[in-house]
């Protein structure tokens, strides 16, 4: 099946359209689910959300029934090689790492209000 | 050494040093002997009036061959010397938290 021209191409691509959700102001691509996160990064990553008592959606990257090829997509959309990866208004926020000194220092919890200039 | 898929600490500490200038590196083993999981840590002139994803890209980038090899790479730090020496005195490190 592999004519790869017909493969859509990844930079022609949206966040919406690779998360599939229209809504979410937040969006967390992780490996695993919300409840069973698979990897100590995301689950990291989702913990430093709750403690924010953030409202975000969350997309695993190992469904490959629901979400085929989105673990690679993802990485290339956003040129960082690793997940998890957090968005905030579609912008590309970094990975645990980042999130989790961004909330040593407060940015997220402004971030995920709306309240910094990246964010706005 | 041909192709070998086990990446040292030492081999990534050197990478980094010459890749980005680095004043100190610390590359952490964090895998429990099988090399593909390493807590990173950077201080260098090159970071300054960088943002931290900035920074994350120039160290990933930095190790664009290895990254293949490795399974998990935390960056605890990418600091410019100045802010290295406002960190010291705190932070004990929460890595201990999550051991496996």
């Amino acid at each position: 099946m592999g004519d790869p021209a017909a493969r859509p191409a990844v930079e022609g691509c949206c966040l919406l359209g690779l998360s599939g959700s229209r809504d979410a102001r937040v969006v967390a691509f992780i490996k695993g689910t919300r409840t069973q996160p698979q990897c100590g990064f995301s689950y990291k990553l989702l913990s430093l959300l709750n403690d924010c008592k953030a409202d975000y959606e969350v997309v695993n990257v190992l469904d490959e029934f629901h979400n085929p090829g989105l673990r690679e997509a993802i990485k290339s959309y956003s040129q960082w090689p690793t997940i998890p990866q957090l968005y905030v208004d579609s912008e590309f926020v970094g990975g645990a790492d980042i999130v989790e000194q961004m909330a040593g220092t407060g940015e997220l919890q402004l971030m995920l209000r709306g309240e910094t200039a990246n964010a706005k | 050494m041909a192709a070998s898929p086990a990446v040292s600490a030492d081999a990534l500490k050197a990478k980094l040093e010459s890749a980005l200038q680095a004043e100190s590196v610390s590359v952490v083993d964090t895998s429990g002997g099988c090399g593909a999981a390493f807590d990173v840590g950077v201080v260098s002139t090159l970071f300054e009036g960088k943002m931290l994803i900035a920074r994350h890209r120039m160290i990933h980038d930095a190790l664009k061959e290895e990254m293949g090899g490795i399974h998990a790479l935390s960056i605890k730090a990418a600091w410019t010397p100045a802010q290295q020496q406002q960190q010291q005195p705190q932070q004990p490190s929460r890595a201990a938290q999550r051991i496996k």
